[in-house]
């Protein structure tokens, strides 16, 4: 298989992605793309701990992800990649041309941004970002769990 | 020693319904602060916790092993400054014990919730 899902989610691992994604793609592995968080072993572990044993959890920076992602994508197993900004997002698929969608699934409140559905927020410039990654050829969409619907980027931006 | 505060932090709405439960069956208000993870980011979030924690010292009581409150919780126990310590698997029968015993540390109380937690996770004769 593959990376099932490429995703954009300011919360990282937590239930939506490990269960409500997880289960119905049925999971093996989840790679985290954070350079915060692959340079903190503290961090990796409390990340770890929400994650069922046999489902592996790889952390990655993005220079080791914009290597690695190939070997991911041809990976037997299917996988989910995860980002928690759409900096990362944007250099990640600048970097990796086959990254070619990205799942919204989660950018919350924060001072400057503006609500543009009920899980999205997005200042301005975020929403030009994910205007020019979706014109440069990668398939963004809006949708927190697989049931919903997944909002065209030009409905959320 | 100053009496612990009790912060519950959940999905939804578990955390307000269970220091609503707390409140029902002990008549003590006060003790516990009830925090959602609802329409939050990792910062929204450290803000509710640090609203409802205060200068501690505080037990946080999660609902989950991992995800974003548990995540969340044991960022703000490492950095927040406080004593805090931080208990998983929250139910009603270790918030029940915790309001009667907060004369203690915060980490004697985890312990104590995780003792009185488990107690209450049975399987019933039939």
């Amino acid at each position: 298989m593959t990376l099932a899902l490429y995703r954009i989610d300011d919360r990282l691992i937590h239930g939506q992605v490990v269960v409500g994604w997880g289960q119905p793609l049925d999971v093996s592995f989840i790679v985290l793309v954070d350079d915060e968080v692959s340079s903190s072993d503290w961090e990796q572990d409390l990340y770890r701990m929400g994650v069922p044993p046999q489902i592996e959890v790889i952390f990655a920076s993005v220079e080791t992800a914009a290597e690695l992602l190939p070997a991911w994508d041809a990976d037997s197993r299917v996988g989910i990649l995860l980002v928690g900004d759409i900096d990362t997002a944007v250099a990640l698929a600048a970097r990796v041309p086959q990254v070619k969608r990205f799942n919204v699934g989660g950018v919350h409140h924060r001072t400057g941004r503006k609500e543009r559905l009920r899980f999205v927020y997005l200042t301005d410039d975020e929403a030009t970002k994910l205007r020019q990654l979706a014109a440069s050829g990668v398939d963004v969409t809006a949708q927190d769990v697989p049931t919903a619907r997944a909002v065209p980027v030009a409905e959320f931006t | 020693m100053s009496e612990l505060r009790g912060v519950i932090v959940s999905h939804a709405a578990v955390a307000q319904a269970l220091v609503a439960a707390v409140t029902a069956i002990t008549g003590i208000e006060g003790a516990l602060t009830g925090i959602s993870n609802e329409g939050c980011g990792t910062e929204e979030l450290a803000e509710r916790l640090r609203e409802a924690v205060g200068a501690g010292p505080a037990v946080l009581f999660v609902d989950l092993p991992g995800g974003s409150c548990f995540t969340s919780s044991a960022r703000y126990a490492k950095r927040g400054g406080a004593d805090i310590a931080v208990v998983t698997g929250v139910n009603l029968a270790m918030l029940l014990d915790f309001v009667f015993n907060r004369d203690i540390s915060p980490s004697e109380a985890a312990r104590r919730a995780v003792d009185a937690g488990a107690k209450a996770i049975r399987v019933t004769p039939a």
